[in-house]
């Protein structure tokens, strides 16, 4: 036993951090395609912003509402209504309307990405064994990775600024959507796939008109996890200068500033319930007509 | 059989489920059987060498337990299962040599499906679902709605056009799924255990209804059942399906009659026979007399060789006439009469053979005498006695059937 223990701390230490940082490097030098993947986001991120900026803080609250109003009119709304203008409300009041918009960006543009990202990516893997066996292990390694890792290559590949940000939130987020849709996809009946396919249906008009609407709820609880995830994001995203709530945390962990930083994390509790009851609203909705 | 037009052709098809398929053929065919081949090989035979014609227009039940391979060997019409070999000729047409466009083609316009769970899209209305087929052809929307709306009505779901699925009982769901199978308009209907998810009393209608249906639409209904009354009610013919063999192809009358092998009556055993069996199967051969011929004596010594009460009577056509008494002849040569006319008893009950004979058992029992069987014409065919009936409907199947062909 003890033979075997000394052989054992005679191994010298295998240089796994070499060749993660010379693997780093090596993808660095495909700058051309980082620099135009990191002007892709930018792109995103400023309409997002433009959009958000268009209306002032009194109107764009009025439009939330109104929002909220046609998404949830089949449930009980009052409650969530009232809820949106006290908090956003409270947001405005306290001066953190444009770091608001700012964390509501970052959190719109990870969300649309995962879902052009994820959901074919979900499709897939309920369709392919293969690519479901070799997709699911990296699913959860990206889940399981402290997201703090995922900064220091996106700076090195990104820079510094909400892009980064934005592309550790899309790793860290991506996989519940590409699980839940993969779910979704694999629980519609075996009869329902029978069906469509004995009344002649093609592969994407099963997919169309079949397998993508039996799924909806169940990918949308994967979009509102996702979303959930990117939100998580914002504070650790800060550390390499994303703006928003996120960053108020982190200024107020500096400073030491109990008040500042709670405030703040008010407003991202706030902005995140909203989230939250706007996208479970759009699965609801659908559950709602089914169960009439 | 009468001629009739063969619609589909089932030539050698045979389905092995597994990976060491082509080792299992081989198996197969050296006429290992079929547990010894899971245990070699890990590979199923599902379907095993199926050879058989449909006719047009028939109803045709594929009848097996669970695990037979009638699921199987529907869904390889329609080619949701690829076979591991053999051919299928639809119209005489080889559907295993169809390509993508050909198969989608079959599958629109030439085969619907019916479903044992219904399987109805839940996210849609009831005339959504029922359009589902033609909506896949890209047939426009009002088109469509019309049709849909019309095989609606034929199923007897008028009003519910917008309803959802689970707003609805399993009877008028799987109405739904019939509409949305004819509102394709095929030839062909494949129908997997339709009705098995359906409590007693609704099967029974569906069963009516699909009949009265098939009656208008005259299709070719290939149904799928275990249920062997189910069978014999709506069948035309009937294949039976034991471990992925076909057993016997049968009418549901020869079935009853004639089991081919231990697994048939052991499966028609429990069978409620008084509802299939008919007159023409149980009745007898009677001894009669020709009432313008023969005299009463000869009546009496029939009845003495015999051992009977009574005689039917008929004239030189063989028309039925009625039933005369023991007694009464006896009587009658008393007197020295000769007119057997005068004792003729012309209260006889009366049924055709086609009569199913549950429907004779309340007459029967009231009747001190023995039914006559007549055709169209009056022409007597034959006789039941109540002890006949009853034999018929004993479980003793070998001896249920009577030759009277």
């Amino acid at each position: 036993m003890n033979n075997l223990f000394a052989i054992l701390s005679g191994i010298p230490a295998i240089p796994l951090a070499k060749w993660i940082n010379s693997f780093v490097a090596w993808l660095t030098g495909f700058a051309g395609f980082f620099n135009a993947l990191t002007a892709g986001i930018g792109a995103i991120l400023d309409a997002i912003q433009w959009v958000l900026d268009l209306f002032p803080a009194w109107l764009f609250i009025i439009l939330i509402l109104i929002l909220t109003w046609f998404i949830l009119r089949k449930t009980k709304h009052w409650g969530s209504m009232l809820f949106e203008l006290l908090g956003l409300a409270l947001i405005w009041n306290q001066g953190y309307w444009h770091d608001m918009t700012q964390t509501l960006t970052l959190v719109l543009a990870t969300s649309l990405i995962i879902i052009v990202i994820g959901v074919p990516l979900g499709i897939w893997m309920a369709k392919s064994h293969t690519v479901n066996v070799i997709i699911r292990p990296i699913l959860s390694f990206m889940q399981t990775m402290p997201a703090f890792v995922y900064l220091i290559p996106a700076v090195a590949l990104f820079g510094i600024g909400m892009v980064p940000g934005v592309v550790a939130s899309v790793i860290f987020s991506l996989p519940p959507i590409v699980s839940m849709t993969c779910l979704g996809i694999q629980q519609v009946p075996a009869d329902l796939n029978e069906a469509a396919v004995s009344f002649g249906c093609t592969t994407w008009q099963k997919l169309f008109k079949v397998e993508l609407p039996l799924a909806k709820a169940t990918i949308i609880s994967g979009i509102n996890q996702g979303m959930m995830l990117a939100l998580s994001m914002v504070v650790i995203a800060s550390m390499i200068g994303t703006m928003g709530l996120g960053s108020l945390v982190y200024f107020a962990v500096g400073r030491n500033d109990a008040g500042a930083g709670f405030a703040a994390g008010i407003a991202i509790v706030i902005l995140a319930i909203i989230l939250d009851r706007l996208s479970e609203g759009l699965s609801g909705s659908n559950q709602n007509k089914k169960d009439n | 059989m009468t001629e009739k037009n063969e619609k589909i052709k089932v030539d050698h098809l045979t389905k092995i489920f597994g990976s060491q398929i082509n080792k299992a053929q081989e198996l197969l065919s050296e006429g290992k059987s079929k547990a010894e081949i899971l245990a070699q090989t890990g590979s199923n035979v599902g379907v095993d060498d199926a050879n058989f014609t449909i006719n047009d227009n028939e109803i045709f039940v594929i009848m097996g337990l669970s695990g037979s391979g009638k699921s199987t060997l529907l869904r390889m019409f329609n080619r949701l299962i690829e076979p591991t070999s053999g051919t299928i000729f639809v119209d005489g047409e080889n559907i295993m040599q169809l390509d993508k466009k050909g198969l989608l083609e079959l599958r629109r316009k030439k085969m619907s499906m019916v479903f044992q769970d219904f399987a109805l899209l839940p996210n849609r209305t009831i005339i959504e679902n029922a359009a589902f087929g033609l909506e896949v052809q890209g047939v426009a929307k009002t088109e469509r709605d019309k049709k849909a709306h019309e095989s609606l009505e034929m199923v007897g779901l008028k009003g519910y056009d917008n309803s959802y699925p689970n707003e609805l009982s399993g009877g008028m769901q799987q109405r739904v799924g019939l509409a949305r199978a004819i509102t394709n308009d095929p030839d062909i209907l494949l129908m997997d255990e339709a009705f098995s998810a359906l409590d007693p009393l609704n099967r029974r209608e569906m069963q009516n209804e699909l009949l009265e249906l098939q009656h208008k639409l005259h299709k070719t209904i290939i149904f799928i059942s275990h249920d062997l009354n189910e069978a014999l009610r709506i069948g035309d013919r009937i294949l039976m399906m034991h471990d992925g063999d076909v057993v016997q192809i049968a009418t549901p009358e020869d079935l009853l009659t004639h089991p081919k092998n231990d697994y048939v009556k052991k499966f028609i055993e429990n069978v409620d026979r008084s509802k299939i069996l008919t007159a023409g199967n149980i009745m007898v051969k009677p001894n009669t007399i020709n009432i313008e011929k023969d005299g009463p004596k000869l009546a009496l010594r029939r009845m003495n060789q015999d051992q009977i009460s009574s005689i039917f009577v008929v004239d030189n056509d063989k028309h039925f006439l009625g039933l005369i008494d023991a007694d009464d002849v006896s009587d009658l040569i008393k007197n020295n009469e000769r007119d057997l006319h005068k004792i003729l008893n012309t209260n006889v009950p009366t049924t055709s053979s086609d009569t199913a004979i549950a429907e004779l058992f309340a007459q029967i029992s009231k009747s001190p005498v023995p039914f006559a069987v007549i055709d169209d014409e009056k022409h007597l065919e034959g006789i039941i006695l109540r002890s006949t009936l009853l034999e018929a409907i004993s479980s003793n199947t070998s001896e249920g059937g009577n030759d009277n062909e």
